[in-house]
């Protein structure tokens, strides 16, 4: 087997250094009522030519946006990948590695970690942010946790309807043993209502959670949910599931925000059917010490050099164990490379211009959906690259005949929104052209190219 | 000839923020063919104060230089102890790039990711076989929520038969993902010290109807497999009580024992350690989780089922625990694990289980003389070192940072807790005898230095890119992030 690099020569003299007769004798502290007594029934190994071509089976029944009329968002975006990007996460000095527990031999790792921190504080409008979690859901868990955590004895949280379902459901299991009341915010015009907020909120409550763009493609006003839920002493925890969107957009940071907790698919990470990708987590400077997560911090060496290491560990599971704010041991590490290397690309100037031509291309087809008999945007106020269209027939039919003509039409809302049976989410990206927006407003209209 | 001998040109580099120059693009788009519009003005941000400004040329040079001050398992020998660094197969990193999958949209209809999922399904089959659970999710996104995901089964099974426990015992050699993981599903925890391995007695004496269940890693932390575990599993059983497996530490057992034949309800699988997937300094992980049937019905959804020919993702358990995470689980690393499974195959699974085990015992054998073993048991797949046999006040910290002078990761250090000064090796199958021998006789060199040279030990490292670093004032004065002076 080629990466298995003992020869029968190496066995017979490591056996003999150790002082055993054969490789079984080894395993004698398993007792016997322990062993399994078949081999495990699983193929035999292939070559590499033949695995990889069951692999290309696989791959080849699946759906590539880049040969579809692609025009699905819902929380994992196709924005295009400079060839640069996955030419240096593949530099296997950076992906053979692990945490930089050993900072004089990780500091690639490290500074890139560091600077990674420092640009999604600057795009976040935050003051401090964590190396990266598992992903949008798992760090929207985690930042109603910090502000349960950090809100004394608050046990209620307020869950806009507008924030993206499975954030929701995501939060819903985190909270299942915690004894916390998770309440829904309805929505009116396809933002979060503020009047029944202001019902809802209380003393008892911790924290406000509402999507930015939410669930809906459509931008809440921060400024004033933040108002609300800091006139009750509640945090404002804003989820960003198209983090594009703060390239052209306010950032969450200068509206009152008091966690972002993020999705970073969008910058220079594969769709791969919605993982991995990335969390991003932010907060302003008093919470800095209730962060869940990895944390790299510049410091110096012996010799007054400038250096990181990982850092305010104390707050940590190896550390705290039951006491520690997060059960989070990894970060995702490769994925933090790949949205460093593509906001560094993109820069100022780019992040800027590719979120104003997502908008554009996005304010296009929702123009001309608009002008289609029968056909009606949703809601009125703002959006990013996606908004919602309600359809003069069931969607599932509509999405059926357009998947005839290559069109993967947008995401049915009706099973997270039954009051939306007839919703369609449609999302906008560069890599849509006029043409292929075109041809879907055809095809919504019924006619074929 | 030596490593120790080479000499590298190793470049500095400043930061992005510091090589920035305001005008520099590093991107290309292509040109605007609908209408340019922007929203009203006061939605708009101001430009992103000292955002980066660079050319492709000065990125890919920055992230290059970076690259060269890490050590990764293509760099050489990384015996990271607990985490497996077994080598990344290249075939694994084309698999999970081949279009068909890095392309493939989430919210994609069904009929259109057939694939991908019969990928799924094979690889919880697969899994299934190796481990010996019937019921396999692939959901969680790393080893620390599979067992937040295994343990909110537990609590959601026994609520649903009506037991209130809220108490779980964890021995002294776990991991600290353990009771984090088990405080995060509102469980207390009972500690209980092990000597070595975990006695029936040890366990009985905490044994009560309060115990939702116990947390044990087996083969543990010492690399020793817990040989009453059988007992120990009848004994909670009996008390109403589930058995919950940390399965860190599989790559000691593929072929050999299977966790689900031997008591064990659930467990969690770190694809990222026993099946080749790439650390990423740092992750992503997978933690794929097993149950014994009775826990199916509270798995998190969805989860791939095959109807006919047909693969679906299930969303109909109705005593499901929930969703711990968006989709269904970190895809692209579920690819890069079956592609391993597949070049492996049944057997070669097993006799990387065989060689990643002979490897430590090897190492334990050269320098059980020279360094304190403080548990004699026969070692599996890691050997635990203490502190004690060394000389003139140096630490395993001091051995660790000399090591890399040497040109070797250094093994996990001061983990697992029970061990003083613990020096934590775990080999792997990936390693040849020579690789072995070279850092067996760095080490007893080192151990020789100790007593006849210790201050190359208390200045290493030496050769790095940079020397020992001052953590104390990265903790009491963080600064977390680059701020313009």
């Amino acid at each position: 087997m080629r990466y298995l690099p003992h020869t029968e020569m190496d066995i017979r003299q490591m056996l003999e250094t150790i002082g055993v007769k054969n490789i079984d004798e080894l395993f004698s502290g398993i007792p016997d009522s322990c062993r399994l007594q078949s081999p495990l029934n699983l193929p035999s190994a292939l070559s590499e030519s033949e695995a990889v071509a069951v692999l290309k089976t696989l791959a080849e029944r699946n759906a590539k946006v880049s040969e579809w009329d692609s025009f699905l968002g819902g929380g994992a975006y196709n924005h295009f990948i400079p060839a640069v990007v996955d030419h240096l996460v593949s530099r296997s000095e950076f992906y053979t590695a692990y945490t930089p527990y050993q900072p004089e031999i990780s500091q690639g790792t490290l500074q890139a970690i560091f600077e990674f921190q420092t640009m999604i504080c600057q795009l976040t409008g935050m003051d401090v942010a964590n190396a990266s979690m598992y992903d949008g859901a798992s760090a929207c868990a985690e930042a109603v946790l910090l502000a349960l955590r950090t809100g004394r004895k608050r046990n209620k949280v307020l869950l806009s309807e507008a924030l993206h379902p499975q954030y929701r459901e995501t939060v819903a299991t985190y909270c299942r043993y915690l004894n916390v009341e998770l309440i829904e915010v309805g929505s009116a015009d396809g933002v979060t209502d503020r009047q029944q907020l202001k019902g809802l909120l209380d003393e008892q409550v911790a924290a406000v959670v509402v999507g930015y763009p939410n669930y809906f493609g459509q931008i809440e006003d921060l400024q004033k949910l933040a108002d609300a839920a800091h006139a009750a002493g509640a945090k404002l925890i804003t989820a960003v599931s198209e983090p594009l969107a703060l390239g052209l957009f306010k950032a969450p940071g200068d509206l009152g925000a008091d966690v972002v907790a993020g999705e970073g698919q969008a910058f220079g990470i594969p769709l791969s059917f919605g993982g991995p990708g990335i969390g991003f987590f932010a907060v302003k400077q008093n919470d800095m010490r209730a962060l869940p997560g990895r944390l790299v911090g510049e410091t110096v060496d012996q010799d007054g050099k400038r250096g990181f290491v990982l850092t305010l560990a104390t707050r940590e599971q190896h550390i705290r164990r039951e006491k520690a704010t997060s059960n989070i041991c990894s970060n995702q590490g490769m994925c933090t490379l790949m949205v460093g290397i593509f906001l560094a690309l993109h820069g100022k100037q780019g992040l800027r211009k590719l979120a104003e031509l997502n908008y554009s291309k996005a304010a296009y087809a929702k123009k001309q959906i608009s002008a289609l008999d029968g056909f009606a945007i949703a809601f009125s106020g703002e959006v990013f690259n996606e908004f919602v269209v309600v359809c003069p027939e069931p969607v599932a039919e509509l999405q059926k005949r357009l998947e005839e003509q290559g069109i993967l039409s947008g995401i049915a809302l009706a099973k997270d929104y039954p009051q939306l049976e007839n919703g369609l989410l449609i999302c906008v990206t560069e890599q849509n052209s006029r043409e292929q927006i075109d041809r879907l407003v055809s095809a919504l209209a019924g006619g074929e190219r | 000839m030596s490593r120790t001998d080479s000499r590298g040109l190793v470049l500095d580099e400043k930061l992005l923020f510091e090589l920035t120059d305001p005008g520099r693009v590093g991107y290309s788009l292509p040109a605007c063919d609908v209408p340019e519009v922007t929203p009203q003005k006061s939605l708009q941000r101001d430009e992103i104060a000292d955002f980066p400004e660079l050319s492709e040329v000065d990125v890919v040079r920055h992230y290059t230089r970076l690259s060269t001050w890490n050590y990764g398992v293509d760099s050489g020998f990384y015996p990271l102890g607990s985490c497996t660094m077994k080598y990344n197969p290249k075939v694994n990193e084309q698999a999970a790039r081949l279009s068909g999958f890095a392309e493939l949209h989430p919210q994609a209809p069904e009929h259109l990711c057939q694939g991908a999922l019969e990928l799924m399904y094979r690889l919880q089959q697969d899994l299934g076989e190796v481990s010996g659970f019937p019921a396999i999710t692939l959901q969680p996104a790393a080893g620390a929520q599979g067992e937040f995901t295994g343990m909110l089964m537990i609590r959601a099974w026994h609520e649903a038969q009506g037991n209130k426990r809220n108490k779980v015992i964890i021995p002294d050699t776990a991991h600290g993902t353990n009771p984090a993981s088990a405080a995060l599903c509102g469980f207390d925890v009972v500690p209980v010290a092990s000597d070595g391995v975990l006695s029936k007695a040890a366990v009985e004496a905490v044994m009560n109807d309060e115990v939702a269940a116990l947390m044990v890693t087996n083969p543990n932390t010492l690399g020793l497999f817990e040989a009453d575990i059988r007992e120990i599993c009848d004994l909670i059983h009996e008390r109403g009580g589930l058995v919950y497996c940390d399965g860190a530490n599989l790559n000691a057992l593929m072929g050999i024992s299977r966790p689900g034949d031997i008591g064990i309800d659930v467990m969690h699988f770190n694809l990222h350690k026993t099946f080749s997937t790439p650390h990423g300094g740092g992750g992503p992980g997978a933690g794929p989780v097993g149950v014994v049937e009775k826990l199916r019905p509270f798995m998190p959804v969805p989860i791939v089922v095959k109807e006919g020919e047909r693969y679906r993702l299930d969303y109909d358990l109705k005593q499901s625990v929930g969703r711990v995470k968006g989709f269904s689980g970190h895809f692209g690393i579920l690819v890069r694990a079956y592609s391993y499974i597949l070049s492996m195959g049944g057997e070669g699974l097993k006799r990387a289980t065989e060689l990643a085990v002979l490897n430590a015992n090897y190492i334990r054998a050269r320098l059980e003389g020279s360094y304190d073993l403080p548990f004699k048991q026969r070692s599996l797949h890691e050997v635990v070192f203490s502190e004690a046999a060394l000389e003139n006040d140096c630490h395993t910290l001091d051995v660790a940072k000399r090591l890399i002078d040497y040109g070797f990761h250094p093994p996990t250090i001061y983990f697992p807790l029970v061990v003083k000064g613990a020096l934590m090796i775990e080999p792997t199958e990936s390693e040849s005898k020579q690789n072995l021998d070279e850092f067996c006789d760095a080490l007893l060199s080192i151990a020789e230095e100790s007593l006849s040279k210790p201050e190359l030990l208390k200045q290493a490292p030496i050769r790095a890119k940079v020397k020992r670093l001052d953590e104390a004032t990265a903790a009491r004065k963080p600064k977390l992030r680059w701020v313009k002076e």
